[in-house]
């Protein structure tokens, strides 16, 4: 499915046009590919230039600015839901690949594509030539979108207990906190989805959880835990 | 120094979350001081098939190879014997790949990406194909030191997308060189000089798409005491992050030199060892 273009003027849709050429012109002169009829529109005002599945919006140099979602720019990386604003004119970018690619069986498609000319979005005589052959293992996916959200997890806390530094806290905000001396006795708490960890790092003494040694494997941290390292005693709790 | 005590190497390999095949192939060995990682693609087992026909055969030929080369010498045209001999046997293995690919309908379309690097003389030679890359750290600095062959990397090399926001493009996963799917393969191969400390981290996408290199990075600092646990780490954090793809990594740490004897007399004297 092609992304494609809502052209719309005072809240009317006047027309939709699918993205499915390579350069795709935006203006007020007839050999466009989308025409705007209205003078405050340059002749040739902008381009979007589409590669697979991503496009690219261009001004074309035009008299009076192309924005989208209210800024103008000169080049511009389309998103799904963009607006574009060319003078009283609007249209709305609409690219749902990323719904579509979530089929279990699309995942794993192969797909070759002998790709013989894509062009940048630049006007310039810089034809844009893909060497060999272009393999899609599977469709586009957001790292991003995927991450634990850090709103929904409470912060683990570890607190030394005795000593000189007796009430000092150490909050685990990062997905990983190493602590410890170098060469002599290290741990390292993981932050994940699941809860807390502690793991030994390196050291031939290993700390105590409770007052049992820890092995190689990761100990998953439950509040209130006693943990022993080098000496010094923390305790580990949730901070809601 | 011997090679085989001056790196330590640790590899792990997982299907990830999403998937139940893993396609991802990784060996080493440490006797000729050589990683290599692959990341399949193509219907059924092709992938798994393209990606280990890639790293069994590189392994083993260099290996063999080795026992009447050195990979220091300098070979036709001013090379190192050993880039040559990355070069000379990835392209044995695409040919081999390509050959399956052709005559076995089941693995029409297979290919694969790869990573290798080979240590010898202080210097490490990285050949790649594709977007599994290798990153090194080196004192507090972490970094690529491979780019990727993909339409993405084409992209944000010609201007046209930042590298921040090429995380939103919809066409990830786009290589432009693969290893089995042409007649003829282009590695792209640097040497590089090693220092003692550096890490070397080799990966498949599945890493780097779901981690960021910050945290990768992090991960590399905090955890470079224990290798078999920074591993571990890694494929724990791509799975955490949803491990959307299989997720493969071969992590190389240098703990000394291994400077090839320039006297002659250490010269006979390691070759007394032999």
């Amino acid at each position: 499915m092609a992304a494609k273009l809502i052209l719309s003027m005072n809240g009317g849709v006047l027309r939709e046009y699918a993205l499915d050429k390579e350069r795709m012109t935006i203006g007020r002169k007839p050999h466009c590919d989308i025409v705007i009829d209205n003078l405050a529109v340059s002749g040739e005002h902008a381009a979007i230039v589409t590669i697979l599945n991503d496009s690219f919006l261009e001004d074309l140099d035009s008299t009076n600015g192309t924005s989208v979602n209210g800024t103008a720019i000169k080049r511009h990386f389309l998103q799904n839901n963009d607006v574009i604003e060319i003078g009283k004119y609007i249209l709305k970018y609409l690219n749902d690949q990323k719904i579509q690619s979530t089929a279990a069986d699309f995942e794993k498609t192969m797909v070759f594509r002998k790709s013989a000319r894509i062009a940048t979005p630049s006007l310039k005589a810089d034809p844009y030539e893909m060497t060999g052959k272009v393999m899609s293992t599977e469709q586009p996916q957001l790292a991003l979108a995927e991450k634990v959200s850090d709103s929904q997890q409470k912060i683990g806390v570890i607190q030394i207990l005795i000593g000189p530094n007796a009430g000092k806290e150490l909050e685990l905000v990062k997905s990983l906190t190493t602590v410890g001396k170098a060469g002599l006795q290290v741990v390292v708490f993981t932050r994940r989805p699941s809860g807390y960890f502690i793991t030994h790092v390196e050291g031939a003494s290993y700390p105590n959880r409770n007052g049992k040694p820890l092995d190689d494997q990761p100990c998953q941290l439950n509040e209130h835990d006693i943990i022993e390292l080098a000496g010094v005693k923390m305790e580990f709790y949730l901070k809601s | 120094m011997d090679i085989e005590q001056a790196l330590e190497i640790v590899s792990q390999t997982h299907p990830g979350v999403a998937r139940t095949q893993n396609e991802d192939s990784v060996v080493y060995d440490e006797s000729c001081g050589l990683a290599v990682l692959a990341d399949g693609m193509g219907g059924h087992n092709a992938g798994e098939i393209a990606s280990s026909i890639t790293v069994s055969l590189i392994t083993t030929e260099i290996k063999h190879s080795l026992k009447n080369m050195r990979p220091e010498d300098r070979g036709e045209g001013g090379e190192d014997v050993g880039v040559m001999l990355l070069r000379e046997k990835l392209q044995k293995a695409n040919t081999a790949i390509y050959n399956a690919s052709l005559s076995q309908p089941q693995c029409a379309g297979m290919g694969t990406t790869v990573v290798a690097g080979l240590f010898y003389d202080n210097r490490l030679a990285v050949a790649h194909v594709g977007d599994s890359r290798m990153y090194r750290l080196r004192g507090e600095i972490f970094e690529p030191i491979t780019r990727d062959h993909s339409l993405l990397q084409e992209q944000i090399d010609k201007g046209m997308l930042s590298p921040k926001n090429a995380r939103l493009s919809k066409n990830k996963n786009l290589i432009t060189r693969a290893v089995g799917v042409d007649p003829v393969v282009e590695a792209e191969i640097h040497v590089h000089a090693v220092q003692v400390g550096d890490i070397y981290l080799l990966c498949s996408d599945g890493l780097n798409d779901m981690v960021e290199d910050d945290e990768i990075g992090a991960a590399l600092q905090m955890l470079r005491a224990n290798l078999p646990l920074l591993a571990r780490q890694l494929i724990e954090m791509a799975n955490d992050n949803g491990g959307r793809d299989n997720v493969s990594v071969i992590l190389i740490k240098i703990n000394s030199e291994f400077a090839v004897p320039r006297g002659w007399l250490s010269k006979m004297l390691s070759w007394f060892k032999r």
